[in-house]
């Protein structure tokens, strides 16, 4: 076999031109699968790595993925919110260690903002139960202080002491429709986490209500600019309703009473999520388009293969002469057979090696580009099993595939017995 | 152990659905011997060397090679027969365009341990000693694209390659066809030689009448095969 495997390794290198095409195709089909399926990988770690370490988010009622993706990921809207004499009834409860309130609803150029204490900053943990950590200054202590996030901070020029407006709603820029009698002061930069935190300016939940002083019909009363900043401090700023609040319990064995206690609250409707229930939910949303997608790659690695075919059934006939030669000194049958299908078998197996190794090339080059675009981090996907058995896969498909031009050689080989035609 | 290298008694061979292309009632090649068939082009040489050789399966009739009949081996023991028996010189284009001079020579022993034991250690010093004696001696000749060779170059290299590991047997077909006459001469003179000192067997077949005088033994083909078919 090793006799055979060296007269295919030549044969090959006789005809690198094509050979070498051939081996393109291959591996820009694997990189390409292994690209969609690192992506894939990475979006989902990404998404998994955002929340740990809280056990339960409750929010008015609403779709579990929505209330996901509006508390978590800053995706899309709450429809309705929660009391806050509700949400103290459920903080107060017995199996419930601790508790963050968060409030959405305002932006600032792009970036929401989120109300909520400075327990935040002690129970939000992301990754593997890492908390948020301040790379500059302190969390909030005043009314109008805000900790903003790692892109915030790169992507707007923004160090401690910086001011800051908040605008009303999640448009870029509203002029108008702003807050810019109430101007909020930097007081803290997170660590970046590459999680949805730090595209998030934080303030203080009392800010967000006082913010909103004279905005109480939703929209701006024009008295709301003769309050000034000494009158509000005078204030009850204890909000009125949050948005929705993340839960630790005392024990996590009462995870699903604790939800069933919540959900089934009497008086004001709630919903609870499980975090890790709701993310399963939400991949089996995106479970279909990245099926298409994986199929799609899947073909494309088909349609490589199948270049290699191409491209040893069309050498067959010029090589027709050389099986004979082999054949008169003595090659069986079968050392024809294994000649082509280790020549196939080896451009799949060189194709595939070099997909990898382009895919991780541009992972290395690319991959700090998409996370600070895209926060979906490809940093995690090194070199790994998928891309073993997507070795081992091609190479055997390579080798199944060789048995077609290997056949007819074997047939022809036969057939030719010693006479060689010119 | 017979005497015989070759022995065929009465060989039919027709290709599917066709006249009979070879009709032998005898022939043999005795071990050691030197020997010259003659036959014009299609008169069924190439498939006498062809069923011989133990590739194409006789109708009728015993052909044995070696005191081995070959209607009794299967078709792999008829291939390893080959590898380990045999060495073959064709027309032309004789060599596998990817291997270097001395890989096409040594391409062989990769097929048969018999020759390769016959070989002892070195393949490659054989190679280049077989090579030296029929006339290529160049080193840098042997590090050259087959291609480039001449085509009395490409032949020797092939007289080289059939004679590796000492087969019992050596089948030339029409080898000297593609060369002047006093290449021609030459090439046979060595092959002779060569042939001899490894104490194989030699059938050499050629359309060329003039050449019998360099072999120990001349036979027409049209004499022995009844079936003399003129294509």
């Amino acid at each position: 076999m090793s006799a055979v495997l060296s007269l295919a390794w030549k044969s090959l290198m006789n005809r690198k031109g094509s050979v070498i095409l051939t081996l393109v195709a291959v591996a820009l089909s694997v990189a390409l699968f292994l690209g969609v399926d690192k992506a894939r990988t990475g979006a989902r770690e990404g998404f998994g790595n955002t929340i740990s370490g809280t056990d339960l988010i409750v929010g008015a009622p609403t779709g579990s993925v929505n209330l996901l993706l509006y508390s978590v990921f800053r995706m899309g809207n709450a429809t309705a919110e929660v009391s806050w004499p509700t949400y103290q009834k459920i903080a107060d409860r017995p199996d419930v260690a601790w508790t963050v309130p968060i409030s959405l609803g305002d932006s600032h150029r792009g970036f929401r903002v989120l109300g909520t204490t400075n327990d935040y900053f002690v129970h939000y943990k992301y990754g593997r139960r890492q908390p948020l950590k301040l790379a500059e200054g302190a969390e909030f202590s005043d009314l109008f202080d805000a900790v903003i996030g790692a892109d915030v901070a790169r992507e707007l020029g923004y160090e401690i002491g910086t001011p800051l407006v908040l605008s009303h709603g999640l448009g870029a820029a509203s002029l108008g429709a702003g807050h810019e009698n109430r101007p909020f002061r930097v007081v803290g930069i997170l660590a970046p986490t590459g999680t949805p935190v730090d595209r998030t300016v934080h303030v203080s939940l009392e800010a967000i209500t006082a913010i909103h002083v004279g905005w109480e019909t939703g929209a701006k009363n024009p008295l709301a600019d003769t309050i000034n900043e000494k009158m509000i401090r005078s204030f009850d700023l204890t909000p009125k309703t949050i948005t929705a609040f993340f839960v630790g319990l005392e024990r996590k064995g009462t995870i699903l009473t604790t939800r069933r206690a919540i959900n089934t609250n009497k008086g004001e409707p709630l919903m609870a999520i499980i975090p890790g229930e709701a993310l399963a939910e939400l991949w089996s949303v995106t479970a279909f388009a990245e099926r298409a997608l994986m199929a799609v790659s899947v073909f494309v690695i088909a349609v490589g293969l199948v270049s290699i075919l191409t491209s040893i059934l069309t050498s067959l006939n010029e090589r027709r002469r050389e099986m004979s030669i082999l054949r008169a000194v003595g090659a069986r049958p079968g050392h024809i057979f294994s000649l082509l299908v280790l020549e196939a078998g080896l451009v799949g197996f060189l194709g595939a090696v070099v997909g990898i190794l382009l895919i991780h090339a541009i992972l290395l080059v690319a991959g700090p580009m998409v996370e600070a675009r895209y926060g979906v981090s490809l940093a995690g996907t090194g070199p790994g099993l998928t891309d073993l058995y997507t070795l081992l896969a091609v190479t055997l498909a390579s080798l199944l595939i060789g048995m077609v031009p290997a056949w007819a050689a074997f047939r022809r080989s036969l057939a030719d017995g010693l006479s060689v035609k010119v | 152990m017979t005497d015989l290298a070759i022995q065929i008694d009465g060989l039919r061979f027709a290709w599917k659905g066709n006249a009979p292309v070879l009709d032998v009632p005898a022939f043999t090649l005795a071990r050691g011997e030197r020997l010259f068939l003659r036959g014009p082009s299609g008169s069924g040489k190439s498939t006498l060397l062809g069923v011989i050789a133990g590739v194409l399966e006789a109708d009728a009739g015993k052909v044995s090679v070696l005191g081995q009949d070959l209607a009794s081996l299967s078709s792999s023991a008829r291939d390893r027969m080959r590898a380990d028996h045999l060495g073959v010189i064709f027309q032309m284009f004789n060599l596998v365009p990817y291997l270097s001079v001395v890989g096409n020579v040594t391409l062989p022993l990769k097929f048969s341990a018999a020759r390769r034991k016959a070989v002892g250690g070195d393949a490659e010093a054989e190679a280049k000693r077989l090579l030296g004696r029929l006339g290529l001696t160049d080193e840098a000749l042997l590090e050259r694209r087959v291609s480039d060779l001449s085509v009395g170059q490409q032949q020797r290299v092939a007289a080289a390659r059939a004679l590796i590991g000492a087969p019992e047997i050596v089948i030339a077909d029409e080898p000297t066809s593609a060369l002047d006459a006093d290449a021609r001469d030459r090439f046979i003179t060595l092959l002779s030689e060569e042939a001899a000192r490894t104490g194989a067997a030699l059938l050499f077949v050629s359309h060329d009448a003039s050449l019998a005088r360099l072999f120990d033994r001349a036979v027409d083909l049209a004499e022995i095969n009844r079936a003399g078919v003129k294509a």
